[in-house]
């Protein structure tokens, strides 16, 4: 099967066999990461923007990093000095973007929609990196490469998200990639932060921290977002770290062979306490890693190569 | 000026309990039983086989931006845009720039209604100065001004104390006061309906509770007070519900439908495209359903347009960051025919009746009525012809509609105010 997309907007649009061809091209290129040299030609000649119109460390970083190993030249859009602050629209900053010759444009952006729109007005490829609470499709992306690794095929597997539900575009991400591969997701948390409308997504919604972790093979943590919740969704940091934060008690409660994820940045002492995020069944910085593969794959794909040649490309 | 002689319509004039083919005559503006031999002979015809003839359509809530932002719509546009969808008489909300809060600014809208528009623009004032819900506007200037009520539209009056105080003043000058019911601290960075759809595209959520509360605060300071208020664009079955409980006790409440809220769902925020972002937002099936209700039993009086232009680039931006608001005007009638008439099988005189003598009667307007010695106000439609609306090349100066490039059923063929035709206008 060939790989037809431009644009990486969503995973809800991705059929199994696309998050499957996406997880193949990133096992071949995370072979190149071990290399002494760390670098292929693939995307020699191509430039991509990272247009990152808010706050990213390892996202960014992320992508900047496959661009380079795909040779690709990289310009960073540095939202704080340019004309965006002199009131310019995305559409025209992005018009610009392709007008400069741009090959293609990562966007990050804190309104939920802006990569699809993008889209639509540009013919360079939009890949999303993260569009307001909406989805996260390259997050999504790693960690299932990432769960697979260690678990082997998903179906049936049971995973736990935990937290901050409702503001999160990782959860939305992994929940479609997660539903499509077979998986049993359930979300857990305050039910002010997860509420039931989630069970539309093809997910379970609990309250109850034991019987969600109850022989769950992953948990996945998220960061609660309190700055963007006001002090309405529940009492206090330290309420929330009695009630739903993952400490060693609580772990044990898991699957023996279970891994722990977490899309970063870790609030340690809040969602999850020290001795678990530097654990050895914490996967944390595999994602990290990951995180590069994948995004190789997804650029790779989107700049209109094949699935099948990658050998090939990285040889 | 010629009579005007309309002849082989369909008449439908709801308040005259009129429906029937005949003719319908016209001298000196104002609406007669017959004209004589000599009248007719020299009358302007209009020939109106196979057409409705109704009222002059009436929509007591559109934007029409002046003064201030004249850039989206101006009295002269915007009455054009009203002519071109049938209506005759339309109320003004009065979120200018500066707000519509004082006599003078009323004085400055009615001078430009004189001296620009083609159809009844009838203005509104504000319920607080600036619309900021701290401190009464100047009611009993504003209504010797000329307003037809008051209302902070956009902007619902938070304090359930000003309000009280606002329904008791208001009262005394017999002006209705308009709400927008709206609980501002339950909606903070909202942008589209609270449920399914927004928990699956990310979108911060308006939950309905937050309008139904709003409503019920209403049905209660009017029972307090005895005060008139009329809720506009209601959106949610609840508030459908609380107002259908107030009306069968007796409650001196009105409230009104969007064309958009009785054809539209949240679902249609798949794309997210702001031609699709209002406020209050499109809400869901069930919802949808309840408003039709509504309009059906008469717990909703009438349908209003909530017509809110807004540029093309204030419009094409980040969902997130475009304004609340859509085009109505030219597009109301077909839409209000095709979701109530042909989907859910209202009759034809009753939607005349939803978009004429029932809003006029909401707010006590003189219009909405073929009676002999009425002003001849009248709207001649094909309730079949099938044509496709290009907000671009409409008569507003905006074209945010979600409309556009579709092909709707029922046009307007005639408008006529005072007895002149001001839709189509002859090329000058």
């Amino acid at each position: 099967m060939s790989w037809n997309r431009r644009h990486l907007i969503t995973i809800e649009e991705l059929s199994l066999a696309e998050i499957e061809q996406v997880h193949a091209t990133a096992a071949a290129f995370k072979k190149i990461l071990g290399r002494n040299v760390k670098k292929v030609p693939a995307l020699r000649g191509k430039t991509i923007v990272n247009l990152f119109l808010e706050p990213s460390t390892r996202t960014r970083m992320a992508f900047d990093m496959a661009a380079k190993r795909l040779s690709a030249d990289v310009i960073a859009f540095d939202a704080a000095s340019s004309s965006t602050q002199k009131g310019e629209t995305l559409r025209d900053t992005a018009e610009n973007i392709q007008a400069l010759n741009a090959d293609m444009i990562v966007i990050r952006h804190a309104a939920a929609g802006s990569p699809l729109y993008l889209s639509k007005i540009l013919n360079i490829p939009v890949i999303n990196a993260g569009d307001g609470a909406h989805e996260h499709p390259t997050q999504g992306l790693l960690d299932t490469f990432t769960m697979k690794e260690h678990l082997g095929s998903l179906r049936g597997r049971k995973v736990a998200i935990l937290g901050d539900i409702l503001f999160s575009r990782v959860a939305r991400s992994n929940i479609h990639a997660l539903t499509k591969m077979g998986a049993a997701v359930t979300l857990v948390g305050p039910s002010t932060l997860v509420p039931h409308g989630f069970t539309e997504l093809g997910a379970s919604v609990s309250h109850d921290l034991k019987s969600a972790l109850a022989d769950a093979d992953v948990v996945m943590l998220l960061r609660i977002q309190h700055e963007r919740q006001g002090h309405r969704h529940f009492p206090s940091l330290g309420e929330y770290t009695s009630v739903f934060g993952l400490n060693k008690t609580r772990a044990s409660w898991l699957s023996p062979k279970a891994i722990i994820m977490h899309p970063g940045p870790i609030n340690r002492g809040v969602e999850i306490d020290s001795e678990l995020a530097d654990g050895d069944r914490s996967v944390i910085l595999e994602q990290v890693t990951n995180g590069i593969a994948v995004r190789m794959a997804v650029l790779y794909l989107c700049a209109g190569h094949q699935p099948e040649h990658v050998i090939a490309a990285t040889e | 000026m010629p009579a005007l002689w309309i002849r082989h319509a369909r008449v439908i004039d709801p308040a005259s309990r009129r429906d029937g083919g005949g003719d319908l005559f016209a001298r000196d503006g104002v609406l007669v039983s017959r004209l004589t031999p000599a009248e007719r002979r020299r009358a302007t015809k209009i020939e109106a086989r196979g057409l409705v003839a109704a009222p002059g359509l009436v929509d007591i809530h559109v934007h029409f931006r002046e003064p201030g932002q004249t850039h989206k719509e101006t009295i002269a546009t915007g009455s054009r845009a009203a002519a071109a969808g049938g209506f005759t008489t339309v109320v003004c909300m009065p979120n200018t720039s500066p707000p519509a809060d004082n006599a003078g600014t009323i004085q400055y809208i009615l001078d430009a209604v004189r001296r620009d528009s083609l159809v009844k623009v009838l203005p509104t004032g504000c319920i607080t100065i600036g619309m900021k819900g701290e401190t009464l506007a100047p009611i009993g200037s504003l209504k010797r001004a000329g307003v037809v009520a008051i209302t902070d539209d956009g902007d619902c009056v938070q304090s359930n104390e000003l309000m009280r105080r606002a329904l008791e003043y208001a009262q005394m000058f017999g002006l209705p006061v308009m709400d927008h019911c709206q609980d501002r601290s339950m909606t903070e960075g909202a942008v589209m309906n609270e449920g399914n759809v927004s928990i699956r595209l990310g979108l911060r959520g308006w939950p309905n509770a937050a309008e139904d509360l709003i409503v019920a605060r209403n049905v209660i300071l009017s029972t307090y007070t005895g005060a008139h208020v009329h809720m506009q664009h209601i959106s949610s079955a609840q508030s459908v519900e609380i107002l259908r409980g107030a009306k069968a006790a007796g409650v001196r409440v009105t409230a009104e439908a969007t064309p958009h809220h009785i054809a539209l769902t949240d679902e249609a925020l798949a794309t997210y495209d702001p031609n699709f972002k209002m406020n209050p937002p499109l809400r869901t099936e069930r919802d949808r359903r309840a408003i039709i209700a509504g309009l059906r039993d008469g717990t909703l009086d009438c349908l209003a347009t909530d017509h809110a232009p807004h540029t093309d680039y204030e419009k094409d931006q980040e969902f997130d960051y475009a304004p609340n608001g859509i085009l109505g005007l030219e597009t109301a009638l077909a839409v209000a025919l095709e979701v109530l008439v042909r989907k859910n099988r209202f009759t034809l005189p009753r939607v005349v009746d939803l978009l004429t003598r029932r809003p006029a009667q909401v707010l006590g307007l003189p219009a909405g009525t073929l009676a002999a010695g009425a002003a001849a106000d009248i709207c001649l439609f094909d309730p079949d012809e099938s044509w496709t609306y290009d907000a671009t090349a409409g008569h507003s100066k905006s074209s945010n509609s979600p409309w556009s490039g579709q092909t709707l059923r029922g046009r307007v063929k005639t408008t006529i105010v005072d007895g002149r035709v001001v839709f189509p206008l002859a090329a000058r």
